[in-house]
């Protein structure tokens, strides 16, 4: 076994080898720029490129011409909400996000909403999901966009995304979803899941940071989108800049190997998740935070009461993986997305992300397992709270000197 | 976040941790945080009537690495020390000894806070006359 053990990936993933292959002759050998419309490396670039917008396009059920490439999913949220918010603002001026959505959404719409813009943030139930009733009940004549991820950065949770796009389809609003832990993971097709625009990262399915996509609809209805970068015009119109040649080609394979290996690798990380959760789960005052039942099958997130989550993470210092706790954010507030679940602030500082990968074996999970009863075990001796709790003191009740 | 040797060496092997009996009218027993803040420290303090020198103290804490070596460190310095001598503890020697970044500061602040009020706790108690064989 090789340490550390990596179990972080809805943070980044490694670039897959074969990626890397399939990236490295355009860096030395076909180094053209795809707009170079009259010499051999322009073309040879340009083939590149289009060969991935096909790779993407095949993955999620799209056309190629609706693939516009960006930069990362940050910059495709933000392309998509505010293209779509200035492109449309004669039509209306308000959107609707759900409040467990990733901060690049999230302040996407706060930002519009300095300019003008109204913006709804859906609350979520328990499991993470949004209520569908309260969707249709939020969207008015003056609803826009609707952005809604299409699975959550941290408890996993799958939204009932078809069902989402079917009732924006039906009141005539634009749906847009982030789909960066979601897309070369589970099926995604924008056909059947009524998707408008999806965000699209390539480091979080095994290839390189700094590349990403917007899928953009162009028939039923053909969407349109105020450009957020000045320039020379590419990405028909939508997205000016000299395009990332290598990343793209590096987006597009890996795009192509998640499609052959999805059903294959979906069962092998469910496999390796509930066998994780299963020995997790004997640990006394443990808890799943979000749902078991519309997860995504490489996804755990789970808290151990009266641990706190930094300090189980220095217990664990040969794994890599993430805590809701405040102690490891820069804001010192526990993780915003479980206190949205209704999870008391000391359940989300004890809780603990586990992202499994295509490179994790089952001898690594067994370890990581062993390890986390042993620290949890260690700092429950160390804890007043969990002194208090087994003698039967009910800690909701007791007055906190809080600093 | 990159922890100092010595948070390492107090998370690792932490001293004195435990607890003393709190009805123990020469124990001092202090608590101050709070779950939803991310950190609760008990510190306790055992103290000889007869020379009020701190004999023992023990602690439990729920918090980040950086709170649980400053309430370790805080016990091992408080063995020995008078009452008097204890309140002088500040948070800023804490800070210094254990190289804590500014983010952390916030534990040292809580550990001095608990040995204030496991002393005022020793004292609260000391100051009530003997409830045993009171007269009747």
């Amino acid at each position: 076994m090789k340490f550390p053990i990596y179990l972080d990936n809805h943070a980044t993933t490694a670039v897959d080898p074969r990626v890397v292959q399939a990236m490295l002759p355009y860096f030395t050998e076909i180094y053209g720029n795809a707009a170079s419309r009259n010499h051999a490396f322009g073309w040879g670039a340009e083939e590149g490129v289009e060969k991935a917008r096909k790779q993407i396009a095949d993955l999620i059920g799209a056309n190629s011409k609706e693939i516009i490439f960006t930069s990362g999913a940050t910059e495709s949220n933000n392309l998509a909400i505010k293209g779509v918010a200035q492109m449309y603002a004669e039509k209306g001026n308000h959107i609707i996000t759900a409040a467990t959505e990733h901060k690049a959404v999230l302040d996407t719409c706060k930002h519009l909403e300095k300019e003008g813009f109204r913006v709804t943030y859906l609350p979520v139930q328990g499991s993470g999901a949004v209520d569908l009733d309260m969707l249709r009940d939020a969207i008015t004549d003056k609803t826009i966009l609707v952005s809604i991820m299409y699975a959550n950065n941290e408890i996993g949770y799958v939204q009932p995304v078809a069902e989402i796009g079917k009732i924006c389809k039906e009141r005539g609003v634009l749906f847009h979803t982030d789909g960066v832990q979601a897309v070369g993971k589970i099926p995604v097709n924008v056909i059947a899941d009524n998707i408008d625009l999806m965000s699209i990262t390539a480091h979080k399915l095994y290839g390189p940071k700094g590349v990403g996509a917007l899928y953009v609809r162009r028939k039923n209805p053909r969407v349109q989108l105020t450009a957020q970068m000045d320039g020379g015009g590419h990405e028909r119109g939508m997205r000016s800049g000299t395009l990332n040649v290598p990343g793209i080609v590096g987006l597009g394979e890996a795009c192509a190997l998640a499609q052959q290996s999805m059903p294959e690798e979906m069962a092998r990380h469910r496999a390796l998740r509930d066998r994780l959760h299963a020995k997790l789960a004997t640990i006394e005052e443990s808890y799943v935070n979000g749902s078991m039942e519309s997860r995504l099958p490489h996804n755990l997130n789970m808290s151990f009461a009266y641990v706190e989550g930094e300090s189980l993470l220095m217990g664990i210092n040969d794994i890599a993986v993430s805590s809701g706790s405040a102690c490891t954010s820069a804001t010192l507030e526990p993780s915003y997305v479980l206190k949205a679940l209704g999870l008391g602030d000391d359940l989300a500082h004890t809780s603990i992300r586990f992202g499994i990968g295509r490179f994790t074996t089952e001898e690594e999970i067994d370890y990581v397992a062993n390890k986390m009863i042993e620290v949890v075990e260690k700092l429950r001796e160390l804890s007043p709270l969990w002194e208090m709790f087994k003698e039967g003191v009910d800690l909701s009740k007791v007055e906190w000197v809080a600093h | 976040m990159a922890y100092s040797d010595k948070v390492l060496d107090h998370y690792n092997h932490p001293r004195n941790v435990g607890a003393l009996d709190k009805k123990d009218p020469n124990v001092g027993t202090g608590m101050v945080g709070a779950p939803e803040c991310g950190d609760v420290m008990k510190l306790q303090i055992k103290v000889n009537p007869d020379t009020g020198v701190i004999e023992d103290a023990k602690f439990k804490t729920f918090g980040c690495g950086s709170a649980i070596a400053s309430s370790s460190l805080a016990t091992e310095w408080l063995k020995g020390k008078s009452v008097d001598e204890a309140l002088a503890i500040k948070n800023t020697d804490i800070v210094t000894e254990l190289a804590l970044p500014p983010v952390k500061i916030h534990c040292s602040v809580l550990a001095e806070d608990a040995i204030k009020a496991a002393i005022d706790d020793y004292k609260t108690k000391s100051a009530l006359p003997a409830q045993v064989g009171a007269a009747v």
